[in-house]
């Protein structure tokens, strides 16, 4: 039915566009002087069908679901709801739901076959009136349209301050995705601190989510503190840190200034492919290649390496910034002015000495945000952790131990059940809200730099 | 005073060359450190490439039992063949006459030679063509994971038998069917015509590869005109002010958010708040969306900032309005570059698998999806998902699928240098 919606929509536009551009023509060719051009008056139909009757069919797709469902609920007898959950209710409607799709298993209750009857029907409903609604205002908009067509119409005028106006909500949808980031989670987050106290998340020592879902289910009594997951996500985050920065700007410096352009057309893809691999693939890289390898590097000299430790992580991850770092560095040695660098070169300095001493003090600023960015990709890098990380929290520095982090934890959390009633869940809203907030603060700051950085030589 | 000058310009001097030697000494400690540096990167993405390719070559071939069979009519019923015993017909085929004349009693555990999806590769082949009920035809059935890796030579023989998943005796019956020509290594097209399956042999990408494609057209649909619009409104029409300059820091900073975030917001929002199906491309699609967005807005707005102002003046110039300049004339102008960009941007798009993890695109489903709302997986969910399965063929499976992405991505790439190359102007 969304298809028969889709395609009333379409072909209402195309009417509209064909009425109003027939409609013009017929009036120039009787003589009237008229404002605007025949295609803009089919413009204006076409566009004045489209935008209001899209909408309808959007929203109605979004919040039906809602709606039939909550219709669904208030039907079911008031006393097989009483005293259940917000888990056990959901049960319940996953069941009528599973009915109404012809999936019945065993024999259930008459109430619930009443309900997935009732499901079915408004679903029906909904559907046969939504394409009625969509013809409905699609009809209507064409007379609208029509109706307006006269010689001195300004059908350009129409025409553009409603491609205007879309175009404002299409820069306002931006803003809007900050909106719903921002507000999803603090929502979340906030129902989180009312299970769970503000104070034992932050300062918390101790992380073991894994608490009991339903009654029977045994399982920790469960803790929420989140100290050793940002601990362990700073370990690894250093780890790749200490890899990647001096590999990349010692790169970074090896092409700006002694490759020749030969060798610069051959490294410089090489490291965009580097920059190109999706996470995973570094993440089965991990796993696949170098946890193995340190493992039995650490067994032949004596040193205990866990099969799932950091190094591995943070080393591949440092090997995924390489070309991040790089990338910045060697956009900010090349937007150090020319002249400082002739002028270093010109009182007889080597290559070298004008790299250390000229150009890299004046290219700090951006190299400096650029680091900065890294960092913050480090943070909140998900696959690679998620695959050759540790899931089990720790209070450790030790980068041969196994860690866990932020956003392995918010994966492994989410995947599976996720009812939004309990702590274990919503705990991973809490983290993501932090990990969300430290990365802007990072990228707030090294943009702030970087912007900075180039108005000073621009 | 005037000596001491003289004497540090002096460039034969002892001091002045060990100077120099020092200073062309940390010179090529300098250049030696970047060559060690580069080659380091290049050794990384040499080895990641190796391992991938080693490993998963052997994925796209599947060793197959070729052999004459006839199709038992005692089994099923020509009018409805789909509901035949291909279980018994599979297992009749190991043991009547596969090993005729091979030495075996009936302590042998022939049937797993075969796949346990074998049966239904003999229920689709009989489907397709009721006719061969009765028939002796040539049936190619795969073999089970472990004999497909004997055979590939990737099970060792020497490890010692109790640890080996293969007794002796399995390993020698096999070894006969290889002698006899019963064996065929053919190249593994069920790897792209079936979707996933617990078993390794038969599992295959279909659904990924048709899921991944069902998100990007949503992430393209949604994230194209809109990142278009926003991009053409803050660089052509927008007034600089305050809210203007609050959108482009917040585009920048979006840019930067980690992907998980966004995962958390498609989770809460699509799916907790407005009721949308878990697993489905669709969502995914919209997920990955927000995230291209940045991307295609900030690639956009770079292609019309290169557009000359002469372009823009002479349009006005000759009466157009502002929005005939910038539809009429600089958007054509500026496309290769905003194609460039998008191009990229779904690319990414295509590798991102936080944010599907998340809206439960990780889900094992045995069927290609039909529509962008029914359940499936991804590309990169799929190999997170196999990457994790137990089971030794899935680890070549893993690179392979690695390997098809990786072309796909390469493709993309491709497509967008050849795009910049071919299109873009130099003012």
């Amino acid at each position: 039915m969304t298809l028969v919606a889709f395609l009333i929509l379409f072909t209402a536009v195309l009417i509209g566009y064909l009425l109003n551009l027939r409609a013009a023509r017929a009036l120039r060719d009787g003589g009237a002087r008229m404002h605007s051009l025949d295609g803009f008056h089919g413009g204006y139909a076409a566009l004045m069908v489209l935008v209001p009757t899209f909408g309808l069919i959007i929203f109605w797709l979004l919040f039906q679901g809602s709606a039939i469902e909550f219709l669904v609920k208030r039907s079911l007898p008031a006393d097989q709801l009483e005293g259940k959950g917000v888990g056990e209710v959901q049960l319940i409607m996953a069941e009528i739901r599973s009915i109404a799709g012809g999936r019945v298993f065993g024999t259930p209750d008459q109430w619930k076959l009443d309900g997935a009857d009732l499901l079915v029907t408004l679903r029906a409903s909904s559907a046969w009136l939504m394409v009625a609604a969509t013809a409905a205002l699609a009809a209507f908009m064409l007379y609208v349209a029509r109706s307006r067509v006269a010689a001195d119409f300004r059908a350009r005028q129409g025409l553009e301050s409603i491609v205007h106006r879309l175009m404002v909500s299409c820069a306002v949808v931006a803003i809007f995705v900050t909106i719903g980031i921002v507000a999803s989670l603090s929502f979340e987050t906030f129902r989180f601190f009312q299970m769970v106290p503000f104070w034992d998340f932050v300062l918390g020592t101790s992380w073991e989510p894994q608490i009991p879902i339903r009654e029977e289910q045994i399982a920790a009594a469960g803790a929420f503190g989140m100290l050793p997951v940002f601990l362990g996500t700073l370990v690894i985050a250093t780890v790749a840190m200490l890899i990647a920065t001096p590999i990349g700007l010692l790169s970074a410096i090896y092409l700006h200034e002694f490759a020749n352009t030969r060798v610069r057309a051959v490294f410089k893809p090489v490291l965009e492919i580097l920059a190109g691999v999706p996470t995973v693939v570094y993440g089965f890289f991990a796993i696949l290649v170098i946890a193995p390898a340190l493992r039995s590097f650490g067994a032949d000299f004596g040193i205990p390496i866990a099969s799932n430790t950091a190094l591995a992580a943070g080393g591949v991850m440092g090997i995924m910034l390489i070309p991040f770092i790089s990338s910045f560095a060697d956009d900010a040695l090349g937007a150090v002015p020319r002249s400082l660098r002739d002028g270093s070169l010109a009182v007889g300095a080597t290559s070298a000495e004008t790299v250390a001493k000229v150009l890299f003090p004046a290219a700090i600023p951006g190299i400096v945000g650029g680091i900065l960015l890294a960092v913050s990709r480090a943070i909140g890098e998900t696959m690679i952790v998620v695959m050759a990380a540790g899931l089990i929290a720790k209070m450790t520095i030790n980068p041969l131990d196994s860690v866990t982090t932020v956003t392995v934890q918010i994966v492994t959390l989410l995947i599976g059940d996720t009812a939004f009633d309990n702590p274990k869940t919503l705990s991973a809203f809490a983290l993501g809200m932090v990990l969300f907030l430290i990365t802007l603060m990072i990228n707030v700051a090294a943009l702030r730099i970087v912007r900075k950085y180039r108005e000073i030589y621009d | 005073m005037t000596d001491s000058t003289a004497a540090r310009h002096d460039w034969a001097s002892p001091e002045f060359s060990a100077h120099l030697r020092k200073r062309k000494r940390s010179e090529f400690m300098l250049k030696s450190l970047g060559i060690g540096a580069i080659s380091i990167a290049f050794g990384a993405l040499a080895l990641l490439i190796g391992s991938l390719v080693s490993t998963g070559y052997p994925a796209f071939t599947q060793t197959h039992l070729v052999v004459e069979a006839e199709i038992d009519r005692d089994l099923m019923d020509p009018e409805n063949p789909r509901d035949g015993n291909f279980r018994q017909l599979a297992r009749d085929i190991v043991t009547n006459r596969v090993v005729l004349g091979a030495d075996t009693d009936n302590t042998d555990r022939l049937t797993d030679i075969l796949s346990n999806r074998a049966q239904f590769t003999l229920r689709d082949m009989v489907e397709a063509n009721p006719d061969l009920i009765g028939e002796t035809v040539e049936v190619r059935l795969p073999v089970a994971d472990n004999y497909d890796q004997l055979h590939k030579g990737m099970l060792d023989r020497d490890t010692p038998e109790e640890i080996r998943r293969l007794s002796d005796r399995e390993i020698e019956i096999f070894d006969q069917l290889v002698e006899g020509g019963f064996v065929a290594k053919p190249f593994n097209w069920a790897l792209f015509a079936n979707a996933d399956s617990r078993f390794p042999e038969v599992a295959g990408l279909k659904g990924a590869i048709i899921g991944s494609a069902y998100a990007l057209l949503v992430c393209f649909l949604l994230s194209f005109p809109v990142g278009i619009g926003a991009a053409i409104y803050l660089e052509e029409f927008a007034p600089k002010n305050r809210i203007s300059d609050l959108i482009e820091i917040n585009i920048n900073n979006l840019a930067a958010v980690p992907s998980v975030v966004f995962g958390l917001l498609g989770l809460a929002v699509f799916i907790g708040w407005f009721g949308m199906p878990r697993s489905v491309p669709f969502v995914g699609g919209m997920t990955l969306a927000l995230m291209t967005l940045p991307t295609i807005i900030i690639a956009t707005r770079a292609a019309i900032k290169s557009v000359p102002p002469s372009i823009r003046e002479a349009a006005l110039g000759v009466g157009a309005s502002k929005q005939q300049v910038v539809f009429g004339h600089v958007l054509p102008l500026a496309m290769p570059g905003i194609l460039t960009g998008t191009i990229i941007g779904l690319a990414q798009a295509l590798g991102e698998t936080a944010p599907l993890l998340l809206i439960g695109m990780n889900a094992f489903i045995t069927s290609a999806p039909g529509t962008p709302f029914d359940s499936s997986t991804a590309l990169p969910t799929q190999i997170f998902i196999w990457a994790d399965s137990p089971e030794r063929g899935f680890v070549s499976r893993t690179s392979a699928a690695i390997l098809v992405l990786l072309t796909f991505l390469i493709t993309m790439n491709a497509i967008a240098i050849f795009l910049r190359q071919k299109f873009q102007r130099k003012w």
